[in-house]
């Protein structure tokens, strides 16, 4: 029996639609990460071929490690990778220049050995043969399989990967953590230091024309004391010569009090 | 039950597809305007009343309004992504839909049905996974738009909706773990006796708050918070795109309803003592329990909008990691002994007598918690006073010697 006819025995109608509707997506994706130029753009296909391939386990009868696959993968690693990129620069594309000489082709090499030999094992393993053993997997349920399995005969290798990963994320913690060199100021800490030694007026500066006899824009505002602010008025007025001063009214101040004593 | 969803043909289920989804965009319809009209009558005012009836076609209008606008792509945005970012966001978030059971059994054309377009055994989780696709689509609008606020907005969103669903998925687990199923059909049938809401009520008020926090809402809503970052991820997008954004955000809030009402209110169960309501019109009087509780869970969310100042970033953040999460971890601690007993068949008394050492313990912690916070306040009032008048009092206009207002290049600095 040859491979194409084994495939088509054992692939329901539905499963075949949708491989092939995906399998050149997620292939096109994949291809894609590798070659575009911006960071962000490489992890969103990245994200891309991880959707596609948990729906691929689901299409396998394992709708566990499909949905898995993308909360942690896609929902939560590729989302702190965005995270990342994101404060990293909006605009950072990667600088194509080799910095290790030679690393490019060996990076080549590499590739293609670690491919090539997936591929001769995987298809040692599985093409040409007959799937079984899957109605058992599954046979009460895939979660209560999985379950059975890891809390199971694997509890003590979950265990200790568990161990492991807690410890790591936990020194990572401490690694990353720096003790401040002094008591950090809380908001209404700020707040009162910047009332005591502001170099500006709390409630702003003062408009034109507050507390003097007229309120047009030339007019400088009067402060307490009776001075004129010159800051409220505008720079431009200012520099045209425009600007009023207090003794300008000071004919009429006198004509007003006069009125006022009589 | 599951079996009379699975034997659909093809015909039957393109049919449930498009009821759920036209239920979704009228609803969305509707509670555009009954959120306005709720927030205008908790602030005093009448809200939107002229288009229609009531204004019921307020929403209406504002689609066809959006929809006629200019639709704008800034210069420094990321073409592909900024168009890609609203199609993710408006996509997902039907899709968590699919697996939520609307009705009981119900007669459609002839062929016995449930209005739920699927049912699989992880549903719950597959909701989940939706909604963590769904972010994608705030995160790269923000990134996209190449533009500070947005991207502000995009960040603060990815941050706070990881943390949250931490949160919302740990809630979860007492629920599975009663339940003994994913599946939202088999979660909303153990809850016939008691609902979970009741029993696991911690999951609940845990789940209710995250799902706040996850759908973006006041007093949660930093991603767009309006005072601080104008709109937020979607500063930038106009006409259709923003609709689309629009229609995801409360789309999101009547599906996280939904999730709400099948985890913890019994689902499309009638009311506990009205059970026979649910064979009323061939078992499509179900829906309207279902949709009323859903409502329930909107008008929350329009009554916290009404009611809660926003929060300010880093105490938001705080309570989800520091409160919510290890809350939760220790309840499911609980929770998973309780069951264990009861799986064995250990004797009442030996479940009471657990029960009521976990309550005292909490009590003994809380009360030394308590203490230790007293003596924490009493430590701080007790502090050296700085030398500076205990009242900040400003200085006087002509105390200011110097007033410098940087003006567009140079500084003005003015000497008095």
């Amino acid at each position: 029996m040859n491979l194409a006819a084994i495939v088509q025995d054992q692939t329901s109608h539905a499963e075949a639609v949708l491989f092939y509707l995906l399998a050149p997506i997620t292939v096109l994706s994949a291809v894609g990460m590798l070659l575009v130029k911006k960071a962000v753009h490489s992890a969103l296909l990245l994200a891309a071929v991880m959707i596609s391939l948990a729906i691929f386990y689901i299409l396998n009868e394992a709708p566990f490690l499909g949905i898995v696959q993308i909360i942690v993968y896609t929902g939560a690693v590729m989302m702190l990778f965005l995270f990342i990129l994101m404060l990293v620069g909006v605009d950072s594309a990667d600088s194509l220049v080799e910095t290790i000489k030679g690393q490019r082709i060996l990076g080549i090499i590499a590739a293609v050995g670690v491919g090539g030999l997936l591929i001769a094992l995987v298809s040692k393993g599985n093409l040409g043969h007959r799937l079984f053993g899957l109605e058992m997997a599954n046979g009460e349920g895939n979660v209560q399989g999985i379950a059975k399995l890891i809390f199971g005969q694997y509890v003590w290798p979950f265990e200790v990967i568990s161990a492991l990963l807690i410890t790591a994320a936990l020194g990572s913690m401490v690694l990353a953590h720096r003790e401040p060199d002094s008591d950090k100021k809380d908001q209404r800490a700020l707040s009162e230091e910047r009332v005591r030694q502001s170099a500006q007026p709390v409630a702003g500066l003062p408009g034109p024309g507050t507390f003097a006899r007229h309120n047009a824009v030339d007019i400088p505002a009067l402060l307490p004391d009776g001075t004129s602010s010159d800051v409220s008025v505008s720079d431009v007025i200012t520099a045209r010569g425009h600007l009023a001063k207090p003794g300008d009214f000071k004919f009429l101040e006198t004509s007003d009090d006069d009125r006022e004593g009589n | 039950m599951r079996e009379i969803i699975l034997d659909d043909p093809l015909s039957i289920v393109i049919l449930k597809a498009v009821i759920i989804f036209v239920i979704c965009l009228v609803s969305t319809i509707l509670a555009v305007w009954g959120e306005r009209r709720l927030v205008a009558r908790m602030q005093m005012r009448l809200g939107p009343n002229r288009v229609g009836k009531f204004g019921v076609l307020q929403g209406l209008a504002d689609g066809v309004k959006l929809a006629l606008k200019e639709d704008l792509i800034p210069a420094a945005a990321d073409k592909i992504v900024f168009i890609i970012a609203p199609i993710i966001s408006a996509t997902t978030c039907f899709m968590a839909f699919a697996v939520i059971p609307m009705t009981g059994e119900i007669t459609l054309f002839g062929e016995k049905t449930s209005l739920q377009l699927t049912d699989i055994s992880v549903g719950v989780l597959y909701i989940l996974s939706i909604a963590s696709i769904g972010v994608y689509g705030i995160v790269l609008a923000g990134w996209s738009s190449g533009s500070t606020y947005p991207l502000l907005g995009g960040l603060r969103s990815s941050a706070q909706v990881i943390s949250y669903e931490i949160a919302m998925g740990l809630s979860l687990v007492a629920v599975f773990l009663y339940a003994g199923s994913m599946s939202t059909i088999d979660i909303v049938n153990s809850q016939s006796s008691w609902w979970f809401a009741v029993t696991l009520f911690p999951s609940f008020a845990i789940y209710t708050i995250s799902m706040v926090g996850e759908t973006n809402r006041a007093p949660f809503d930093l991603a767009e918070a309006e005072g601080e970052l104008v709109g937020g991820f979607h500063t930038e997008y106009s006409s259709l795109k923003f609709a689309l954004f629009f229609l995801a955000e409360y789309v999101n809030i009547i599906g996280v309803s939904a999730l709400a009402t099948t985890l913890f209110l019994g689902g499309y169960h009638a009311l506990p003592g009205l059970g026979f309501t649910e064979s009323w019109l061939g078992g499509w009087f179900t829906f309207f329990w279902f949709f009323a509780k859903v409502l329930f869970f909107f008008f929350i969310f329009v009554w916290l909008r009404g009611t809660l100042p926003r929060l300010r970033y880093d105490q938001f953040m705080k309570f989800g990691w520091k409160v919510l999460i290890p809350a939760n971890v220790i309840w499911i601690m609980v929770v998973a002994v309780l069951r264990y007993f009861s799986n064995q068949g250990t004797p009442r008394s030996v479940i009471i007598a657990f029960a009521g050492g976990v309550i005292l313990i909490y009590l003994f912690a809380s009360m030394i918690w308590e203490r230790a916070a007293k003596n924490r306040a009493e430590t701080v009032s007790s502090r050296p006073v700085p030398a500076a008048p205990s009242f900040p009092i400003p200085k006087l206009p002509m105390d200011i010697s110097t007033i410098s207002v940087p003006k567009a290049g140079q500084e003005r600095v003015i000497h008095e």
